[in-house]
């Protein structure tokens, strides 16, 4: 199991290499430094010297890969600006501000929304489940389907915009956006959370309920049921578990993405997290943020992905890794 | 003066792929047996004619010209505006030129805002303006809501005779193939023709949506969107699917490095969150754009190109899911006798892949096909929203909304917009997770995909 774990580790580095060349080849080598300052600095016609300035005092006037002059590796943009995410060290956003402190700082309200949504959603989606799978093939079962279908079809855009509005501006229950820590958090983060579930309940829903269905026809169920369990015990004690074994694993690997937030229900909420700091940071066009973004979504995706293999061991133990 | 979009190429390009792939499977039982159980479950029926409208309304936008200028003289020859224009716009002239001032409600005759406005005996006064457009026909505007409910009622005979009609050629058709659910097509039909037909006749008078804030008519600008969903849902394909079935078929074929390093590029390209991703490669565009401003004669080819580059991007992101599953059955198929027997004679196997491996995996690409489309289709709202969706100019369902958004503080409070880009988007994505659940059905239930990174 550990070797395993290392040996996936391992595996993740190359494929960290991979992230961060594509990202230094997507925003220094095609887009380069000058298209980057020009940018920044607004208009068409900027004169050179303000390019060169710019790119002095952000740190891009070096070459990209190789510093002939000072024949050195490492006093490259490469190096300073890719080579160093790999120790965390992010560097400062546009406003010179340090980026690691930001995330530090944005990491616990983009919690606060995500990690109540991330599991009371699992709660209602798994319950609402097993009560399609449970009334399957009633009147029941047919329209939670098709209000499933029908709430997929809605853009989260509109789930956001209509909550907003219905909840905060109409019936004033709680502030249409703002954020505070503590306690107080509680009232500012109630609504995305609500409007976070029911956005997701259409699609997960549905999905785990064909997973229910299709344990429902295994071997193992017709087995408890001639023996005379109840129906109630079969999809209880039986159904529940197995089915919850391909679920849990297939959610498991966003549990590390959870600390990036949400994109759009922050930013319409106006609560300062990381899915907030991206999209500002792609709207402002400040790539150092971008950069360093993409970087930590991919360790925290690879995070997942061993966490899932992990899971399946914990749940299933017909499994082995090695 | 015709002119060719890229995009409009590339989807005429689908239109006559998608029509010779039907002929194609016509003949082959493989393929026809899955599709005749398609049309024949009522959903399919149902959502295929709605599906059908959206397509006529986004092809007839597809073709776009540039009109002559009226011959003016001392210029030998024609002129042609610079203004790109599609038959759809030709076809609601009179909605698109029609502008008024700024926001209005749906059928209003008045403006949103107070204006100063001067009474005849010389006094000014601030009041709600009458429209330039909206009810001007009308000698007294008092007369506005008897007008409407004439014309609806007008719109719903109209309607009725239709659906008499679409009901008797229903029963015939019915007779003849009696496995296709033509009522359901036909009172599908009749639904659409009940809500277009009086919201055609109302159109000529009325602003049937309202208008936005630069005064364009909303329903207008709603029909413009659907070609803007329509390429980003299908003309992204073109882009996914040969990457898919290539990388993944070849992982799952040829085993050993050749998978070890597809893998390693989809585990890299999936790490990356989708939206990061899909921004990274946009911004790119951008500037890439900018700096060929000159490549592009007019606007719409500008627009035109961002709105492809955004489709390739999209496909470029989300080709991962696809390919990974056609690994894992390649890998499954490649096991079994009759492509070791094609392997034992010496088949090679570009030929083995190309006769044995492909047409076995047609029924995932078909599911995955239909179902990345619904994705597609609200990935682009999203992304609008975000700033890196589709150029400022194009009018997309991103766009309204993002613009309708701004504007949700102000009281009253301006609903039209959002409601109009809401219904349109809503009956289409609808339309299509209800066809695409079919065509899974009648394909193979048991394939889950959904590959659209957001």
């Amino acid at each position: 199991m550990l070797a395993y774990i290392v040996r996936r580790l391992l595996y993740a580095i190359p494929i960290l290499i991979g992230v961060n060349l594509l990202t230094f080849a997507l925003f220094f080598v095609v887009n380069t430094p000058d298209d980057m300052a020009r940018m920044q600095l607004g208009s068409r016609r900027v004169t050179p010297e303000a390019i060169e300035k710019w790119k002095a005092e952000h740190g891009y006037d070096k070459p990209l890969l190789w510093n002939a002059k000072e024949k050195s590796l490492t006093k490259t943009i490469f190096f300073e600006k890719s080579v160093k995410l790999f120790v965390f060290d992010f560097g400062f956003s546009e406003d010179q501000r340090s980026i690691g402190s930001e995330i530090r700082q944005r990491m616990w309200p983009s919690l606060a929304l995500a990690v109540p949504t991330f599991l009371i959603g699992l709660l209602v989606c798994v319950s609402f489940a097993l009560a399609m799978a449970f009334f399957r093939a009633t009147p029941f079962d047919f329209w939670s389907v098709v209000l499933c279908v029908a709430m997929m079809s809605i853009s989260m855009l509109f789930y956001i915009v209509g909550g907003q509005y219905l909840v905060s501006k109409v019936l004033h229950l709680v502030p249409i956006s703002g954020y505070a820590g503590g306690a107080d958090a509680v009232k500012f983060v109630v609504l995305p959370v609500a409007i976070g579930i029911i956005g997701g309940i259409g699609g997960s829903s549905r999905w785990y309920r064909t997973i229910f269905l299709e344990e429902t026809s295994k071997d193992y169920v017709r087995t408890a049921r001639a023996k005379g369990l109840a129906e109630r015990t079969v999809m209880f004690r039986h159904v529940l578990k197995n089915g919850l074994i391909p679920i849990l694993t297939g959610v498991v690997v966003v549990i590390p993405t959870l600390f990036l937030g949400s994109l759009l229900s922050e930013s319409f909420f106006g609560i300062p997290g990381l899915g907030s700091y991206t999209i500002d940071a792609i709207q402002a066009q400040d790539f150092a943020v971008v950069r360093s973004m993409v970087f930590i979504g991919s360790v925290l995706y690879i995070v997942g992905l061993i966490l899932t293999d992990i899971s399946y061991t914990l749940v299933d133990p017909r499994i082995r890794l090695q | 003066m015709p002119v060719i979009l890229i995009s409009d190429a590339l989807i005429w390009l689908l239109v006559a792929g998608a029509v010779g792939f039907a002929l194609y499977s016509r003949r082959q039982p493989h393929l026809a047996a899955p599709w005749s159980r398609v049309f024949a479950s009522r959903a399919a029926g149902a959502s295929l004619v709605v599906l059908s409208c959206y397509l006529a309304v986004g092809l007839l936008d597809s073709i776009h010209y540039r009109p002559a200028l009226d011959a003016r003289e001392g210029v030998k020859g024609a002129a042609y505006s610079s203004e790109v224009l599609s038959l759809l716009d030709a076809a609601l002239t009179p909605l698109r030129g029609r502008s008024e001032k700024t926001y209005s409600a749906p059928l209003a005759t008045r403006s949103y805002q107070k204006e100063q406005v001067e009474l005849p005996d010389g006094k000014q006064t601030r009041e709600f303006p009458r429209l330039r457009y909206g009810g001007a026909h009308l000698a007294r505007e008092e007369g506005a809501p008897r007008d409407i409910l004439a014309t609806i009622g007008l719109g719903l005979l109209g309607a009725a005779l239709a659906a008499a009609l679409i009901a008797f050629v229903a029963r015939r058709l019915g007779r003849r193939r009696p496995e296709v659910p033509w009522r359901t097509a036909g009172a599908t039909l009749a639904i659409i023709l009940v809500l277009a037909l009086p919201m055609m006749l109302l159109a000529r008078h009325y602003h049937v949506f309202g208008t936005d804030k630069v005064g364009q008519d909303v329903l207008y600008l709603s029909l413009k969107s659907i070609r803007t969903s329509l390429v980003i849902g299908t003309v992204t394909t073109l882009v996914l699917l040969p990457l898919g079935i290539a990388l993944g078929v070849m992982a799952g074929y040829f085993k050993g490095w050749v998978d070890d390093v597809i893998q390693y590029v989809y585990t890299t390209l999936n790490s990356i969150p989708g939206v990061l991703l899909i921004a990274a490669f946009v911004l790119m565009l951008q500037v890439v754009i900018e700096r060929n401003a000159d490549l592009f004669p007019t606007a719409a080819q500008r627009a035109d190109v961002r709105l492809l580059g955004l489709c390739a991007i999209l496909g470029l992101t989300s080709w991962t899911g696809l390919a990974r599953l056609l690994r894992g059955e390649s890998l499954k198929l490649s096991q079994l006798e009759y492509i070791q027997a094609a392997q034992a004679f010496g088949v090679r196997d570009a030929r083995i892949l190309g006769r044995h491996i492909v047409p076995n995996l047609a029924h995932i690409v078909i599911i995955a096909l239909v179902m990345d489309f619904s994705g597609l289709v609200l990935a682009e709202a999203v992304l609008s929203y975000v700033g890196v969706g589709v150029d400022p100019s194009t009018t997309s369902f991103g766009t309204m909304i993002n613009a309708a958004r701004l504007e949700m503080g102000r009281e009253p409070i301006i609903w039209w917009s959002l409601a109009a880009a809401f219904v349109f988007m809503f009956v289409l994505v609808l339309a299509a997770n209800l066809f695409a659940d079919a065509v899974r059905d009648g394909f193979d239930p048991r394939v889950r995909v959904g590959t659209v990174p957001l």
